[in-house]
């Protein structure tokens, strides 16, 4: 089958599942459960096509298949935000219950942490890219070992409120924030429209790359910077999937198997799409939701990592 | 700096730690003490003390050993998946056999760290790339996917606050009855001043090793079971102690070169000097309450270890 052939099928099947998800058990309720069930859908689209478009961007840059932009403590940096609000203030305060404002202080901080971090280590030139990433996994570490001493404190009830967050999560997903996350990702995926041709370029290596006429610590800066926005998004929308990332873009790799990346973006997001709608399927109707979609999730994805790790031919 | 001073610093620390605390207990009546001040200090303060002591030596030895046998000066069980492994072991241990005993835990603790352990040696030779500060960020992310693998199961069986409560690193819980275990270490650091020259020499690399008549395979197996056994001794009754057996090994490889006979002792010291100062100084800051010291090492150590890798780079 042809690349456009299996893009087709990908697209086909996503479509297919989220009809699936939508339709399926529907019930005589229709009016009450049709819109929730739409809401759903789409904030799983949204965030599917954006934590998979960031993946396959940061590996690229990095040069890399084995790692995921969540690592550079994005996450950890959310879940102690989360904790501390509700540590401080409590699980009923304005801080937690209003989602609007919770939202907009997690994104702020978030990309306000990135950019520090590319601030410092872009001082110089010709940085390298994974003491960058090493850094950010050290402060991830530095952030949970605070999260972790509030968690402790905090009285068993608001923990419930905690874990909650600890997990990404599609039910109940407020309408205004899809909206402003929506406007948010378009904005920044017409900004980085302009970026994404020079990816293939990237792939070959920085010296290619700068061989070839890329100004690479330009793109290289800006596309780090979409990156980071797009996952603060998503993760402040619904909360962390670490690892989704790194299983869907993998998997697109060995499903579409090109280097262009016009065509790995648009399959690994419907690649996302499927597995996402399709777990939560699986979550919703087969587990009754005995268990949360971002730990199986995770699951599956470190499984499959250590997988790819050990047992693929190659090496890394 | 010679070892005098580290063995001066050690014992006034140790009488410290032994003199703080909510029970008045000072120095000048020690030889008229009251029956409640006498039990506080031989149930409490006395365990505690031999508790950081062990801790601190045995995570110092087993970063030095880690780092010798991988070289790489950012490999500790902390940045190799050790802790990690060590952890999902306990949850194992919790979930298959609650009732049973410490000694059973230790061991399900220590087979998973040991194959954690393993594993990371595994995805290293697969690595091809092996940049000092790639390794350890492959490290950490294996770390986070066996992390990722615990939460599946914790979340399933409601463990989550409960793992989090009592493996996090803290000494305010070491009474007598609940630290003995850490004496097993003794014996395991024994053992590893014995094969010190043999880790040496195993540190120059497999070829050169085997030149020298080293049997190097059977050499890296008795370092890494050292490692295995003392750290999930340790997260198993204090909890874990993120980066301690990083940094300590890097700041007395700085002093003392790669020489581990002449830097053991060193290494063994600092890591009780540190622990010492970390647990002391939670301890005075909101007194009468005390910070964990998984939270006093997190924070101070992931400072040391960015100042070290930006230092690092200073030199490149």
């Amino acid at each position: 089958m042809s690349n456009k052939g299996k893009l087709v099928a990908l697209v086909v099947v996503s479509i297919l599942l989220a009809a699936a998800f939508i339709f399926i058990d529907l019930g005589s309720n229709w009016d009450y459960a049709l819109p929730r069930r739409l809401k759903k859908v789409y904030a799983i689209i949204l965030t599917g096509a954006t934590i998979a478009f960031a993946t396959v961007v940061f590996q690229t840059i990095t040069n890399n298949r084995i790692l995921t932009p969540s690592i550079i403590g994005l996450d950890s940096l959310y879940l102690l935000i989360q904790t501390f609000l509700i540590f401080v203030f409590g699980s009923m305060s304005f801080a937690i219950t209003n989602e609007n404002i919770n939202f907009i202080v997690s994104v702020i901080l978030m990309v306000i942490f990135a950019s520090f971090l590319y601030k410092i280590l872009f001082r110089g030139n010709g940085e390298n890219i994974y003491f960058l990433l090493l850094v950010g996994i050290i402060f991830g570490t530095f952030f949970r070992s605070i999260s972790e001493f509030m968690q402790v404190l905090i009285d068993p009830n608001e923990f419930m409120v905690v874990q909650d967050r600890m997990f990404a999560s599609f039910n109940n997903v407020k309408t205004d924030l899809l909206l402003i996350s929506t406007v948010l990702v378009i904005l920044v995926a017409l900004y980085s429209l302009r970026l994404i041709k020079y990816l293939d370029v990237l792939s070959l290596g920085k010296d290619q790359a700068i061989n070839l006429g890329v100004d690479y610590d330009y793109i290289v800066k800006r596309l780090l910077i979409v990156i980071a926005v797009l996952i603060s998004i998503s993760t402040a929308l619904v909360g962390p999937i670490t690892f989704l990332g790194l299983l869907v873009a993998n998997v697109a790799y060995q499903f579409l198997n090109t280097y262009k990346h016009s065509i790995l973006i648009i399959g690994s997001i419907f690649i996302s799409i499927i597995a996402l709608v399709g777990g939560q399927f699986i979550v919703e109707r087969v587990f009754t939701f005995d268990t949360t979609l971002s730990v199986i999730v995770n699951f599956i994805g470190g499984v499959y990592f250590i997988y790819l790790l050990l047992k693929e031919r190659k090496s890394w | 700096m010679k070892l005098i001073y580290l063995i001066l610093a050690f014992i006034i620390l140790s009488i410290t730690s032994l003199f703080i605390g909510v029970q008045d207990i000072s120095p000048l009546e020690i030889f008229q003490l009251s029956e409640e001040q006498l039990h506080v200090l031989m149930v409490s303060r006395f365990p505690r003390l031999m508790a950081i002591i062990l801790a601190g030596i045995g995570m110092g030895i087993a970063g030095l050993i880690m780092q010798q046998l991988t070289r790489n000066k950012f490999v500790s069980p902390t940045t190799a998946g050790t802790e990690d492994s060590a952890r999902f072991g306990i949850l194992v241990s919790m979930m298959l056999f609650s009732g049973s005993g410490q000694l059973v835990r230790v061991l399900v603790a220590f087979f998973f760290a040991l194959l954690g352990t393993f594993i990371f040696m595994r995805i290293l030779e697969k690595v091809k790339f092996k940049d000092a500060i790639f390794i350890p960020l492959v490290g950490m992310m294996f770390g986070s996917i066996v992390g990722s693998i615990t939460t599946f199961f914790a979340y399933k069986e409601d463990l989550i606050q409960n793992m989090s409560s009592w493996l996090q690193g803290n000494f305010s819980m070491m009474i007598q009855g609940r630290y003995e275990l850490l004496y097993i270490s003794i014996p395991l650091i024994i053992i590893a001043y014995l094969y010190a020259n043999k880790f040496t020499i195993a540190g120059m690399g497999e070829e050169f090793a085997v030149n020298l008549g080293l049997n190097h395979k059977h050499i890296t197996n008795v370092g890494l079971t050292i490692v295995a056994l003392i750290t999930s001794i340790v997260v198993l009754t204090v909890g874990m102690i993120p980066f301690l057996g990083l940094i300590i090994p890097n700041i007395v490889t700085m002093y003392r070169g790669d020489h581990l006979q002449k830097s053991l002792s060193h290494t063994a010291l600092l890591g009780a000097v540190f622990l010492l100062a970390c647990d002391i100084l939670g301890r005075v800051i909101i007194y009468p309450y005390e910070i964990p010291i998984g939270m006093t090492v997190g924070v101070i150590g992931s400072g040391i270890f960015l100042y070290m890798i930006m230092r690092r780079k200073a030199y490149e």
